[in-house]
């Protein structure tokens, strides 16, 4: 190889300059994205667990229940009927969508378009 | 064995046909019928086929004109209800308009019908049309999602979640009753009587009357037949349950629907 000399650590250091950003970041995942709880209430409709993986999929299972099999029957928790809806009940506890909703939506870079027809109290209007 | 190769094509022939054709015809001696209402039929024939099967809820509507015409305020009053508690914009331009319910002349209401000679009355006359509800709902069948669907209670509802714009519904609709949103619809409502418990639509999804399910759901009357009281100019129930409110009216009374001959079966009916 000619100029293998120059090459070769320029090579080098082009890989360094490159991975410099994960290397720097190693074994850190940026700011933890702090949820604002809803003040009174301390059970959701399922663990707090099972929300954090899985709220996507309770509300698409709601949706097809209410719309498509027309069973609207509330979800009962500690004597609290809560409706099957994002409007009239999650976001009645979770009402402050900016720092419950998009605090890990903005974290993992998601954009769920529920926004778009759904009512957010204060923001919308 | 010898075998020609004439036989043996022969045999394969046959055994190809056979084999076909005899699964086929099974289903058919099986079943021992054909589809009750077919869309090729029209005219005479498809007169039977107005009697829906009345198994299970059905849930229709009356829309008593003579109400109507003698109270003219009561059917803008109805649509304004209608609009405001779904969230219904106005852009202030027809060719952006979204319309749940609406009112329209006669010829336009019912277009199949004769209109020569027409008696005065009828000209003067406006009539409320909304989403027909048919139990043969044409748009059901054109929607390549499933956003549009009919529910048991016989209500064809909207999954807007699902809608994906392509407008087959709009086209396979033979009333015209659904509405596109060309534009993002939510600068277009009105704050003050924002409805905070019904979701706005999005650019690019269609829509149309539901019936108020959202209200049913809550033991209500749909809101245009609440909004007129007790006038008796609209009349909601179960037209298969024969103690129905709904269905001592049509028995008293002489109806005509939209568009019968097209074989949707509507379950909106109008006292003329």
């Amino acid at each position: 190889m000619y100029d293998g000399k120059y090459i070769i650590p320029g090579l080098l250091v082009f890989l360094l300059l490159m991975v410099s950003p994960i290397l720097f970041n190693m074994g850190n995942a940026g700011p933890v994205p702090k949820l604002e709880k809803p003040k009174g209430v301390t059970k959701c409709v399922e663990s707090a667990q099972y929300m954090r993986t899985s709220h996507m999929k309770v509300l698409d299972d709601w949706r097809d229940e209410v719309l498509r099999d027309g069973n609207r029957a509330p979800i009962e928790v500690e004597g609290v009927k809560y409706d099957k809806s994002l409007m009239n009940a999650c976001m009645k506890c979770h009402s402050e969508k900016k720092k419950f909703c998009d605090e890990c939506h903005t974290y993992t870079s998601v954009k769920p378009y529920c926004w778009d027809c759904h009512y957010v109290p204060k923001e919308t209007f | 064995m010898d075998i020609k190769r004439r036989q043996f094509l022969k045999i394969a022939g046959l055994s190809t046909i056979a084999g076909l054709g005899a699964p086929a015809a099974f289903n058919l001696l099986l079943k021992g019928e054909s589809s009750p209402v077919s869309f090729a039929s029209s005219g005479s024939g498809s007169e039977a086929a107005h009697e829906a099967a009345p198994t299970g809820v059905r849930l229709g509507m009356v829309i008593d004109q003579r109400v109507f015409d003698a109270n003219r305020g009561l059917a803008r009053k109805c649509i304004n209800v209608c609009h405001t508690v779904h969230n219904v914009p106005d852009f202030g331009n027809p060719k952006d308009e979204i319309k749940w319910l609406f009112e329209v002349p006669y010829e336009k209401a019912f277009t199949t019908m004769s209109h020569y000679h027409r008696d005065e009355k009828l000209h003067k006359s406006s009539f409320l049309v909304l989403c027909n509800h048919c139990d043969n709902p044409p748009c059901v069948r054109a929607c390549p999602t499933k956003a549009t669907f009919k529910r048991k209670d016989g209500i064809v509802a909207m999954d807007y979640h699902r809608c994906i714009g392509c407008r087959f519904c709009m086209a396979a609709c033979p009333y015209g009753m659904r509405s596109f949103n060309w534009r993002d619809p939510r600068p277009f409502i009105d704050r003050e009587t924002y409805n905070k418990e019904f979701p706005t639509r999005m650019r690019g999804v269609v829509e149309k009357c539901n019936f108020c399910v959202e209200r049913l759901a809550k033991g209500l009357q749909p809101a245009c037949v609440e909004a007129c009281g007790d006038t008796g100019a609209m009349v909601f129930g179960d037209l298969n349950d024969s103690h129905s409110e709904i269905s001592k009216v049509l028995k008293e009374n002489f109806t005509i629907q939209r568009k019968p001959s097209l074989g949707t079966l509507p379950s909106v009916f109008y006292i003329i």
